[in-house]
């Protein structure tokens, strides 16, 4: 995966491999927090700092810890743990200095430990055997491509609120054919740029 | 003691079914459902991860403490996803290089977690052991629904084996993302419309409200 341009990256993890749309990545959220595009903005953006953040650390810790030391079988456990570490990190520095956007964000901070879409990235940045630049590129877009769909899915699901929806489907049902529609309509979006 | 078991059966599989009950761990359920045969392998694992944790949990539960416990939790799943992993990469290098990066991605599975926070950390070892099977296998079973139409109407076969012949138009959305979506949201409608329509039932024979949870969110 030498060639590909970071550009090309970033591009293509918000549009064509997409992180929810296409790579079914980070849905438990996805479903349970997209009722208000405010909070799923909210959500969205806490969700691409960790991304970017944790795609950097654990991409050094890959290459300079694990590698030479030939322990690549431990990535899973260490990938989480550096997650986890960086997710309270995070939440400690907020709390003490942007006291506003810590209440604001309150209850989702914790939450993106165990958003799949994090471990994902770090996975799928091993596996594809990105550089540092593609790794920040990759990281970077899949969470604006995440922050994306999950606020379009806010504002749909916003504006179906009154629909008169079979009993069964409402809730997660009816989210979930709104996302396949969404998939749909992002597959549109593969001519332009491809990466797999 | 049997009925005990019998009864944690049901709940896995039928009634709180982890996917089309409490729409967790959908991921890995929308992302490996386009061929049985990786259905089949994922929810192994899953059952494999999900009931040895269960058990691992069950026996430290008394020595974890209370703070840390989901740490300690997360290292444990993350032990026997490496196991699987480690496995899969040994034994079936072309599955795992199939399923990818959602090996790995049992971990961050919420299923598995939210088995070990709700019954493994109240429950004795062996009954937590039963409980991450049955909900496992409720988890394979959902999978093996799903992926058996989309493999059917997509590739026109079953576990690899062609049954339509060539006269079937192959829908290839079905493979694709938005098939998972479809597939699993008329699944949970399905699922919804009976077991609320089994509750209506039930709540007219006793003549008293069972709270209904249709749809989860």
């Amino acid at each position: 995966m030498e060639g590909i341009n970071p550009l090309v990256i970033f591009f293509a993890s918000i549009f064509t491999s997409n992180m929810i749309l296409a790579n079914f990545l980070g849905m438990c959220s996805f479903i349970a927090v997209s009722k208000e595009t405010k909070t799923s903005l909210g959500l969205g953006q806490a969700v691409t700092f960790v991304l970017t953040g944790t795609t950097i650390l654990n991409y050094f810790i890959y290459h300079y810890l694990l590698v030479p030391f030939g322990l690549e079988y431990l990535r899973f456990i260490v990938f989480i743990i550096t997650i986890a570490a960086f997710v309270q990190l995070v939440e400690m520095i907020v709390e003490r200095y942007l006291p506003t956007l810590y209440y604001s964000l309150g209850i989702f901070l914790p939450l993106i430990t165990v958003n799949c879409a994090i471990l994902g990235v770090a996975i799928f940045m091993v596996i594809r055997d990105y550089n540092l630049l593609q790794s920040i590129a990759f990281g970077i877009g899949s969470g604006i491509g995440w922050m994306l769909a999950i606020v379009a899915m806010a504002g749909i699901r916003q504006k179906i609120k009154r629909a008169p929806i079979p009993k069964g489907l409402e809730g997660a049902g009816i989210t979930l054919i709104i996302t396949g529609m969404m998939a749909l309509a992002f597959i549109g979006f593969s001519g332009i740029v491809n990466i797999q | 003691m049997f009925k005990q078991i019998k009864k944690i059966f049901a709940a896995g599989i039928v009634h709180d079914n982890p996917i089309f009950r409490q729409i967790l761990g959908i991921c890995s359920a929308l992302a490996v459902t386009n061929l049985m045969m990786n259905s089949l392998v994922m929810g192994l694992g899953v059952i494999f991860v999900t009931s040895f944790s269960s058990l691992t949990v069950s026996f430290l539960r008394k020595s974890t403490p209370k703070h840390i416990r989901m740490m300690v939790q997360t290292l444990i799943i993350s032990a026997y996803v490496i196991i699987v992993d480690i496995v899969l990469k040994a034994y079936f290098p072309s599955m795992s290089e199939a399923l990818g990066p959602y090996v790995g991605l049992i971990i961050t599975n919420c299923i598995i977690m939210g088995r070990c926070e709700s019954f493994a950390q109240n429950n004795t070892p062996f009954l937590s052991f039963i409980d991450g099977i049955a909900s496992g296998m409720g988890y394979t079973l959902v999978l093996l629904i799903i992926a058996f139409f989309r493999e059917i109407l997509g590739f026109g076969s079953v576990f690899g084996i062609t049954i339509m012949g060539n006269w079937w138009p192959k829908w290839i959305s079905m493979i694709m993302p938005p098939g998972g979506f479809f597939m699993l949201a008329l699944l949970i409608w399905a699922a919804n419309t009976y077991l609320v329509s089994q509750q209506d039932k039930q709540v007219s024979k006793q003549d008293k409200p069972v709270s209904l949870a249709g749809g989860g969110n």
